[in-house]
């Protein structure tokens, strides 16, 4: 099976007062046709900038794609002309964002927002387009799609808002959606509502989903597979199922220490574990790393991570992982 | 994007005047020529010839090595005039902007503090703020004897509205910080709120709309003097200068645009000081406008 | 709806009552002997007395007070001291030439700083842009009527491109009307097209930065759209403020530009009867001016609603 969207060595970078900074630092990832796909890492750790590198989202005052490659239905999107890009967004790759109060216009009709983006892509009417509009309002199962139409984002509430999005992210039924934490700025009741309608919605129409979050019980209950990044660095790559059970580098290891669990046993005492946190800062991105990026922080660091970058090995079964301590 | 930036520590940056100068040229270049516009102001009449002086003989002279300037009909040195006008100028920018940022400072305190009397004082603002500046400035004119002080109670009027506006709305928001509502519960006197919390709040945006009434200023002393309304012709200014060149614009251009040149550099040098300040102290107002 | 349209209406009313009670006392309080002062350094003694009585200035002050809001709510706005003629029609025969000049100016503005500031938000920190933002430092320096010279040293004197001044009333023919209006309406516009453009782009600026411009951006959308529709609308509030503010601006320009041009509208007669000491046509116009600029203002604030879907009404 080929990729549907294969990143390759992308490199984002962005010019600030202190220097350059790496915010993506070579990473590499394939999506597959209809697939859920999973980028966690702290914030910072350049999962949004990779997913706005994909759509070429990046400022370009201050950012850009400083080397790689984004295979997407035969371009490299790291080099296509701005108008075919333009004719991309929102029609091939759609991407909804993490704060639905602030990510919709808040003058323009929810109706005529999802609207455009139809009339902009496809051949059709602004007649036929808002009918289409309406069908995906119901199809994200916002209730009375007819009067909602019509209505502005200020009279909806956050999860409904995160709904017309969806809704307008896929009103083209694009081949890949990017969501962007979508989940993060809700309540916890209406994070499931919301991530169970984008599964159930990704089995409909066969989308592959591009789900980045810095929570690992989201990636758990709706990934399939999962990239870890850290300091702008793919630092392992696993079908979730892998990663939970066998979790190899130090840092993914970290973040799943940090979790809280129901199910370890409480200790004698009636106490449970202490939860782990990972010492130490992330570093800063100004200077090039030399070495591995969480030697810093790691435990098991030796002189070779401090000179020398890890390789990313395979261990078998899609399981890939950079660290030169990981014991497969 | 800020998700990155707001990892990384900035560097402290060590202060220089190279530094400042390079970050915010604005004030930089505005305060030098308001400086030697200052100095050309006090000590330029010394070293020019009378501006009131008619010479018949040497009327519309060109500019030249002798008369800088020109001549105006009168056979007047049109430089000395100029320089003279400036006096006039800078007299009204800054006296009116201390008077007005005075009055509006202690209106907008009381109006943001005592809201018994914010309604009413208010209005008054409201309806001030709606007769055109240079309109309500003739109408005083119109029923006093000409002179200088006159033209700078009739400009402070129209002016004094637009600072309450500004420091009442300060005061409304500093008010509302939980602060200060505890600082009111726990029985601060009024006096000593207002001068300890509320006072020092207002100074920055004092300041930035104060060089902008300063401008103003000038401009309608400018335009009130041109229309005839302003300062005596007696009194050398750049506005009634160019209304007397008004009659032989066509053969004599100079008498109208090298004063109007001194004007506009004069009011561009205060606005960049403004610009400039307005944007260190008070990126908010920035925004504004 | 309506009842936000009532309200702003309704609030226009005390801001008209503070400027007449203004330009009422103004008369009343004024230091010295006013009716003195109008009838000029060298009048006899009844000559004043004359003026005074003209004025009504010789009855009690309630009276005085009365006498003449009963007057401006029947549309009297008195007579000259000096023609006799009455205020009203004073002000109605020299109506047309400042109404032209303020609306071209007002419309021939917005449209073209409006699209400057959007442009100058848009190239941000480029070429564009800072010659914008150096056109409106600079238009906010230079006062109308040296700018206004400056005008018809070029255009009119160098060139010979358009009259030097002179007003063609519009039942004249179109183009010698709007030919006598082009170097007022620049001279005049200058300074509310730098403020425009300023805001503009301000706001501009503000709107592009927010998380909807890149969901907008995100669907793909043609730029115009992105710029015109979903930020210029966002952004739409303060500039409309300001084109308000401004109004302010042109109508105090209009009385000097009027001046600079020798356009016999209402600048004109302020200028004279303000050289004529004539009070009772200064107060008139005073009021005239300050209504034309309040209805302005509340069209402005009525659009405000159709603007901002959040706008309580």
């Amino acid at each position: 099976m080929t990729a549907l969207l294969e990143v390759r060595d992308l490199c984002t970078q962005f010019s600030t007062l202190d220097g350059v900074v790496r915010a993506v630092d070579g990473v590499s990832f394939d999506v597959a046709r209809g697939e859920t796909l999973g980028i966690v890492g702290e914030s910072g750790c350049g999962k949004s900038v990779t997913a706005l590198s994909i759509l070429r989202l990046i400022p370009p005052e201050t950012g850009r794609i400083a080397s790689g490659s984004i295979h997407f239905e035969g371009n490299d999107l790291a080099t296509l002309g701005e108008r075919e890009m333009k004719r991309l967004r929102g029609h091939r790759i759609s991407m909804i964002f993490q704060e639905p109060m602030t990510s919709l216009n808040p003058v323009l009709t929810v109706g005529t927002q999802i609207a455009e983006n139809v009339v902009r892509h496809l051949d059709v009417s602004w007649k036929q387009a808002r009918e289409r509009a309406r069908e995906m309002l119901d199809l994200v199962r916002i209730a009375d799609s007819r009067r909602r139409i019509d209505e502005y984002p200020h009279q909806l509430s956050g999860g409904m808002r995160q709904r017309v999005m969806i809704a307008m992210a896929l009103s083209c039924d694009p081949q890949v959606l990017i969501a962007d934490e979508p989940t993060t700025a809700l309540d916890v009741t209406i994070q499931a509502q919301i991530l169970d309608l984008m599964l159930e919605l990704k089995e409909k129409t066969g989308t592959a989903i591009v789900l980045i979050t810095h929570d690992l019980g989201v990636v758990a209950e709706t990934a399939e597979r999962v990239v870890v990044m850290y300091a702008g660095r793919k630092v392992e790559e696993a079908p979730v199922d892998a990663l939970f059970e066998r979790p190899l580098h130090p840092y993914t290891r970290g973040l799943m220490a940090a979790i809280p669990r129901l199910d370890v046993d409480a200790e004698s005492d009636g106490r449970r574990p202490r939860l782990q946190e990972i010492p130490g800062l992330v570093p800063r991105l100004t200077q090039p790393i030399v070495g591995c990026a969480f030697a810093s922080r790691c435990g098991l660091a030796t002189d070779r991570c401090r000179t020398t970058a890890p390789p990313v090995v395979d261990a078998g079964g899609g399981h890939t992982v950079a660290c030169w301590e990981a014991r497969p | 994007m800020v998700a990155i930036t707001d990892d990384l520590p900035l560097a402290p940056r060590r202060f220089s005047l190279g530094s400042a100068i390079r970050r915010n040229p604005t004030i930089a270049i505005g305060a030098v020529l308001l400086i030697v516009l200052i100095a050309i102001a006090v000590v330029g009449p010394y070293f020019v010839g009378n501006p009131l002086k008619i010479a018949p003989v040497n009327r519309l002279r060109p500019p030249s090595e002798r008369w800088w300037f020109g001549t105006d009909q009168f056979g007047r040195d049109v430089f000395a005039r100029t320089i003279y006008g400036s006096r006039v100028s800078l007299i009204v920018g800054l006296s009116v902007a201390a008077i007005s940022s005075a009055l509006g400072l202690i209106l907008g305190l009381a109006c943001g503090y005592f809201r018994r009397l914010d309604g009413f004082v208010m209005r008054i603002m409201d309806g001030v703020m709606a007769i055109p500046s240079i309109l309500l400035a003739i109408a005083l004119i119109t029923l006093t004897r000409p002179g200088l002080g006159i033209v700078i109670v009739a400009i402070v009027i129209p002016e004094v509205p637009r600072v309450v506006r500004v420091v009442r709305a300060i005061v409304l928001s500093i008010r509302s910080q939980p602060y200060i509502e505890s600082a009111i519960a726990g029985g601060t006197r009024n006096a000593k709120l207002l001068l300890r919390h509320v006072l020092p709040n207002t100074l920055a945006p004092l300041i930035v709309q104060s060089t902008y009434v300063c401008a103003s200023a000038m401009l309608i002393e400018a335009g009130l003097s041109f229309l005839g309304a302003g300062v005596p012709p007696e009194i050398p200014s750049w506005g009634n200068i160019i209304a007397q060149g008004r009659t032989f614009f066509q053969i004599a251009p100079w008498t109208i645009l090298i004063p109007g040149a001194f004007l506009a550099t004069t009011v561009l040098a205060v606005n960049l000081l403004g610009d400039g300040l307005r944007d260190r102290l008070d990126p908010r107002l920035a925004r504004r406008l | 709806m309506t009842a936000y349209i009532a309200r702003r209406v309704f609030a226009v009313l005390p801001v008209m009552a503070v400027v007449a009670l203004f330009v009422f006392f103004l008369l009343r309080f004024a230091p010295g002997d006013p009716a003195a002062i109008i009838a000029g350094d060298d009048a006899t003694s009844e000559t004043i007395a004359a003026v005074r009585a003209k004025l009504g200035l010789d009855r009690p002050v309630v009276e005085q007070f009365l006498l003449w809001v009963w007057g401006l709510l029947h549309g009297d706005l008195g007579e000259s001291v000096f023609s006799n003629l009455p205020v009203t029609r004073l002000i109605a025969q020299r109506l047309e030439p400042t109404a032209a000049l303020t609306l071209a100016t007002l419309f021939v503005s917005v449209a073209m700083a409006v699209p400057i500031g959007v442009l100058a938000a848009w190239k941000a920190r480029k070429l564009v842009d800072r010659l914008v933002m150096g056109f409106a430092v600079l238009g906010f320096a230079v006062p109308a009527f040296v700018l206004a010279y400056v005008l018809i040293y070029f255009f009119a004197m160098q060139w010979q491109l358009l009259p030097v001044q002179g007003y063609q009333p519009i039942a004249g023919g179109l183009w010698p009307f709007a030919q006598s209006l082009i170097l007022p309406s620049m001279a005049l516009g200058i300074t509310y097209m730098a403020l425009i453009a300023r805001v503009t782009r301000a706001s501009m600026l503000e709107v592009l930065q927010q998380d909807y411009i890149r969901t907008a951006n995100a669907k793909g959308l043609a730029t115009d759209r992105v710029l015109l529709l979903h930020a210029l609308k966002n952004a739409s509030v303060p500039i409309v403020t300001v084109i308000g503010i401004g109004i302010a601006l042109l109508i105090s320009g209009v009385v000097i530009t009027e001046t600079v041009f020798n356009i016999p509208g209402l600048g004109r007669l302020t200028v004279d009867a303000v050289l004529k000491r004539d009070y009772p046509i200064v107060q008139g116009l005073i009021l005239v001016f300050a209504a034309a600029k309040v209805f302005l203002n509340l069209l402005i604030d009525i659009s405000y609603a159709f603007l901002d879907p959040r706008i309580r009404y």
